[in-house]
């Protein structure tokens, strides 16, 4: 039975994904990866990652999508433009295609499929997983959490830079 | 087997029990503010009005369902359905007493805030699909409101789950429980503030009713719903407080426990079941909405935002150093 609810999510992420990739009408390109990310959030419960699940929905399907989704208001965009892009010749398909394939490449020849170190079944299922991820990130991982809180700074800092309206200007 | 029928009972009963609970909400609500504006409220139907919710839900069902022509029917026809379904979703993580619960998650107040950050596509979606520009700008508005207090309420929360040490609401509880003071709205004042008006802004409720502010938008999101279709997104609005209060008391108010300086007073106490200090607290959060309806204009959009980016979420981030600092040196 756990066997064809897992056969499910995996082949309708795929579908879903394929569906998301060839809409015509951005909104509902958007939809079409809201309930992807719904999918790969159940993935990650066959995991018994329930922390990276419930955040998966809130970060990307709660804050990303809801922005792409208001910028496609704002914007008024009903349908993909026509005219020529990058990815309408061959060249810019193939880089982006043959690109992609070497990163799933690299990640797939690094993946260990046994438990390494001490972070083994019986530890995750003894503290909980959300201790278990905290634990990590913030004694193994700490300078690369800290880091990656810099990179997300500057671009706020990026963004009331370009908001910024003097007190007297009222245009 | 068994256990599948005992699940699937225990589930209705609580969606049953919820959701005559939001039936006679509409009917205090329109009683309380009746009576704050010196009016008497429903009369009509029945003794002091009381048939009248069931009497709107009769009317509400057998009325036309329509769809304008220019709308997208699909996304238009499953937008209530999707606030709906990702609002009542929430009742299951919710404890109500020590033992009844229907999942008990270990990242349950996550899955609220998860399922409450999925429920808004439907108001958004309804906004755009109706194809017309009042749905539209109350779709959009919905969308800025609740991305901006969703930070707040989150930052709110953290501060309960740094000092409880576990997002399993019943832990939470316990936690507070065993607390000298047994509710977490007493050290913690400024997260509770900050939790309680950041609730008012993500159910949409009065003052921050902006997708549906009657004198600007018509009535936003909903101006093209008809019937059945605009109940739910009404229904879906009270289980939302419903949510909302119930999260409150359990998070800051104590859940189903009363403080153990009050029982050492009064130790009849004691022996009062613990689902009723959970529904006087929720009951009270409830009339607090209604009163607060009642009482405070409608703010403008720009106030709006301003006191959630510049207000709400630097003290929310206060009161996790507060609370950081306590925790670490065991104050």
């Amino acid at each position: 039975m756990i066997y064809f609810i897992f056969a499910y999510f995996c082949l309708a992420t795929l579908g879903i994904s394929i569906m998301s990739l060839t809409r015509k009408n951005p909104v509902h390109a958007v939809l079409w990866l809201l309930l992807l990310f719904l999918h790969v959030a159940v993935i990650y419960l066959f995991l018994n990652a329930e922390f990276l699940a419930m955040v998966q929905v809130i970060v990307y399907a709660g804050a990303i999508l809801v922005m792409f989704l208001f910028t496609l208001f704002l914007l008024g965009a009903r349908q993909l433009p026509k005219h020529k892009r990058y990815t309408s010749i061959l060249e810019g398909r193939l880089l982006i295609g043959l690109s992609i394939t070497a990163t799933l490449l690299a990640v797939f020849s690094s993946i260990k499929a046994e438990y390494s170190g001490k972070y083994t079944i019986k530890y995750v299922h003894d503290v909980g997983n959300t201790k278990a991820i905290g634990v990590m990130l913030f004694n193994e991982y700490s300078l690369a959490v800290l880091i990656l809180g810099v990179i997300l700074l500057i671009p706020m800092i990026a963004v009331s830079v370009l908001a910024w309206r003097r007190k007297d200007d009222t245009s | 087997m068994i256990e599948l029928l005992i699940m699937v009972i225990k589930t209705t009963v609580v969606f049953g029990i919820v959701l005559t609970h939001v039936a006679y909400t509409t009917y205090a609500e329109r009683k309380i503010i009746g009576r704050a504006q010196a009016r008497m409220g429903p009369m009509e139907v029945g003794p002091h009005g009381l048939l009248q919710p069931i009497a709107d839900f009769i009317k509400i069902f057998f009325k036309e369902d329509i769809v304008p022509i220019n709308a997208e029917k699909f996304i238009f026809q499953i937008a209530p359905l999707i606030v709906l379904i990702f609002t009542m979703i929430n009742l299951t993580v919710i404890p109500f007493t020590s033992n009844f619960i229907l999942a008990d998650l270990n990242v349950g107040l996550l899955f609220i805030l998860a399922s409450a950050s999925v429920s808004v596509y439907g108001i958004i979606l309804a906004g755009w699909s109706s194809n017309s520009k009042y749905s539209f700008l109350g779709g959009l508005r919905s969308a800025s409101q609740v991305l901006s207090y969703e930070i707040a309420l989150g930052l709110s929360l953290a501060g309960v789950v740094l000092a409880a040490g576990s997002l399993n609401l019943r832990d939470i509880v316990i936690a507070q429980h065993n607390t000298a003071l047994g509710v977490y709205a007493i050290p913690q004042i400024i997260g509770f503030v900050v939790f309680v008006i950041a609730a008012f802004a993500e159910t949409n409720r009065a003052p921050f009713d902006l997708p549906e502010a009657e004198t600007e938008l018509v009535a936003g999101y909903l101006t093209e719903y008809s019937a059945f279709r605009y109940a739910l997104f009404f229904l879906a609005e009270y289980v939302a407080m419903y949510i909302m209060a119930s999260l409150c008391a359990l998070c800051f108010l104590g859940g189903w426990t009363i403080p153990k300086f009050i029982t050492d007073i009064l130790p009849f106490l004691d022996k009062v079941p613990g689902i009723i200090w959970f529904a006087i607290k929720v009951y009270a959060f409830i009339f607090l909405y209604i009163w607060v309806r009642a009482t405070f204009p409608r703010y403008r959009f720009d106030q709006l935002l301003n006191i959630g980016w510049k207000v709400l979420i630097p003290a929310g981030i206060l009161n996790i150093i507060i609370i950081a600092i306590f925790k670490r040196f065991a104050l």
